[in-house]
């Protein structure tokens, strides 16, 4: 099978970018990588580490306009011959994959969690309900397209580096102007966190975010919040995890004072480990979570900080 | 300004997620519909505040069958001028998309709203499909929509940040969080919207690409374990050597 797999790249490839040629590799096939975005060639070339064959470059679409980058990927299927069609379901993806479908008439499986079944046609486990529970879609069309969630594949890396190739995608004129790209210095993105801290009304106001954030330090987590906690301006918006915030899916997803209404669960349940900081024994979050804590946060996560600080310390 | 407002249903988000017929259905008993919640909060709540600065009409279209029309009724309350019933049972985003877009050709939108997602398939798909069947632009994920003349300008979320993006009329955006409040209807929007216009259009005949097979319900968390809250090492020491993610 040809695969084709699309990735945007900043300087450095993300995590996503590797999560996803490896995904293809464990499908197998003749593996290309069409890739926008600034890095350079000796970064690209280690895709081929992953399972890439070959990589395609076309540095002059942006991938701030979703049409560009249709165009682009759609010409690099037509040359490559590509019948699967995979990228990483992140913002880009989410306006490109759908535009992608009608343009090639593939059908497009959006948050695949596995690897397809090809034992009776073409069947991919996908997340539904926001996490509650998951389906079997199957693709009816000869070319298909999937959208893997993030974090569902470890990278690996087994082969050698591969060539790199320029390549005109023909992306004609952009029809999304940027006027402003604003981004915080530093900040992990919450979507790309591996581990995540995150707190809700239980903490009484935005002053007390301080032992939150601390924590987080400590462990080089991402910072997070019930949508309360936005709402009432507590914390920026961008924060907000679960069922009408961000969907986030870390190794580790640290709450405190968060009750763990449904509808924040669903955000969060495809973290790996959840530990939950509440003073209320009932709170429903301690059935989702793998650890628990019965405690004030004000006195629970301070006391938790030192712990991290004093084990990172024995690390070195 | 001609805008128009595409909305679902979901099952109303406390419900309880279960399945029938051999795990091939999703099971109705005792589910509530609501209107998806990012159409109703943000797409349709934005259009009716830029059709009241701005002038002009707003329509929802909706492909589903006549059980749906409680939901489209609750949308006329909050504001819509009239509405469209696309009368199938919706398939796949594919199909769906592409039924809205056989109508809206005919109809020359300025704007398309559509909600960032459905709460029950989490696709994200049916913006995307409607923006290139009719060769528009599309921004997706806008958490701020603002209209003068034939410009738009939006902000949206990007990996790690937001982005300040212009572009012109017409044009299809997707609304996430940010973008309005909800609007709870009041008794006039509740009997106005009673007489208002619903029209019931037949499908067009389009295939699917996809269809759910099968579903299932995540394996059983293992019962929580409880760390005393003055025996932080220990937490520390499991989250290494146990659970093996610090
Ligand atoms: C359609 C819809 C969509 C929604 N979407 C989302 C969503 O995306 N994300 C989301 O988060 N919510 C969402 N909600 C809201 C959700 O239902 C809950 O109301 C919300 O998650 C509660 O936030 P919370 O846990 O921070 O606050 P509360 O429910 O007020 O819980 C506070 C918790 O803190 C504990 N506590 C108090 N003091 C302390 C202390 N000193 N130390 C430790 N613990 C303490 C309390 O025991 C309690 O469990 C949605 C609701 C609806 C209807
Ligand atoms: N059956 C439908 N009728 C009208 N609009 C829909 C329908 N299904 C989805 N949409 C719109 O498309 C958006 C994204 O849906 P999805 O691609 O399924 O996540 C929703 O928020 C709605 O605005």
């Amino acid at each position: 099978m040809n695969i084709l797999v699309y990735i945007n790249t900043s300087n450095a490839l993300a995590k996503s970018a590797l999560e996803v040629v490896t995904y293809a590799s464990k499908i197998g096939g003749n593996i290309t990588v069409v890739a926008t975005g600034a890095a350079d060639d000796a970064t690209l070339a280690k895709l081929g580490e992953y399972g890439a064959q070959k990589v395609l470059v076309d540095r002059s679409a942006s991938a701030e306009d979703a049409q560009q980058i249709t165009r682009l990927i759609a010409k690099a299927a037509d040359t490559t011959g590509a019948e699967l069609i995979i990228f990483s379901h992140d913002l880009v993806a989410k306006a490109v994959a759908p535009r992608l479908s009608v343009r090639l008439k593939a059908g497009l499986i959006s948050g695949a969690v596995d690897v397809p079944n090809t034992a009776n046609g073409f069947v991919v486990k996908v997340n539904v309900f926001s996490g509650k529970a998951y389906g079997q879609v199957a693709v009816t069309s000869a070319k298909k397209i999937i959208s893997l969630l993030p974090n569902s594949f470890q990278p690996a890396a087994t082969g050698a580096a591969c060539g790199v190739e320029a390549f005109d995608g023909a992306v004609g004129a952009a029809a999304i102007k940027v006027v402003e790209t604003k981004k915080p210095e530093g900040a992990i993105p919450l979507p790309e966190a591996e581990l995540v801290v995150s707190a809700g009304r239980g903490m009484k106001g935005p002053e007390n975010w301080g032992m939150v954030e601390d924590l987080a330090s400590a462990l080089g987590a991402a910072t997070a919040c019930s949508r309360p906690v936005a709402d009432i301006g507590w914390r920026p918006h961008h924060e907000h995890v679960g069922q009408t915030g961000v969907a986030i899916r870390p190794n580790l997803y640290i709450a405190a004072g968060i009750s763990g209404a449904i509808q924040h669960l669903a955000g969060v349940n495809g973290s790996k480990v959840i530990v939950v900081i509440n003073t209320d024994p009932e709170a429903p979050f301690f059935k989702a979570a793998d650890y628990g804590v019965v405690g004030d946060a004000f006195d629970v996560l301070p006391k938790f900080t030192e712990a991290v600080k004093k084990f990172r310390a024995s690390q070195h | 300004m001609k805008i128009l407002v595409c909305i679902s249903k979901s099952p109303d988000t406390t419900s309880k997620i279960a399945f029938t017929d051999g795990n091939k259905q999703f099971d109705e008993n005792g589910v509530q519909y609501i209107v998806n919640p990012y159409d109703e909060w943000y797409a349709l709540v934005r259009g009716l505040e830029l059709k009241e600065t701005l002038g002009g009409t707003l329509t929802i279209v909706t492909v589903g069958n006549a059980a749906d029309e409680a939901i489209i009724r609750k949308a006329l309350a909050i504001g819509a001028d009239d509405a469209v019933r696309i009368d199938m049972e919706p398939k796949d985003a594919f199909n769906v998309a592409m039924q809205i877009a056989e109508y809206a050709k005919s109809n020359a939108f300025d704007l398309i709203l559509t909600g960032k997602e459905t709460i029950n398939y989490n696709g994200s798909q049916v913006a995307g499909m409607i923006a290139e069947a009719l060769d528009l632009p599309l921004v997706s994920l806008a958490t701020k929509l603002d209209v003068n003349g034939s410009t738009a300008t939006m902000e949206r979320e990007i990996v790690g940040g937001v982005q300040v993006v212009e572009a012109n009329l017409p044009l299809v955006v997707s609304c996430a969080k940010g973008m309005a409040e909800q609007r709870i209807p009041n008794m006039r929007g509740i009997m106005a919207a009673r007489t208002k216009p619903l029209t019931v259009v037949a499908p067009a005949a389009i295939d699917e690409l996809t269809s759910y097979v099968e579903y299932g319900l995540p394996a059983a968390k293992s019962a929580v374990k409880m760390i005393d809250p003055n025996n932080m090492d220990e937490l520390v020491a499991l989250l290494h050597n146990e659970a093996k993610v610090i």
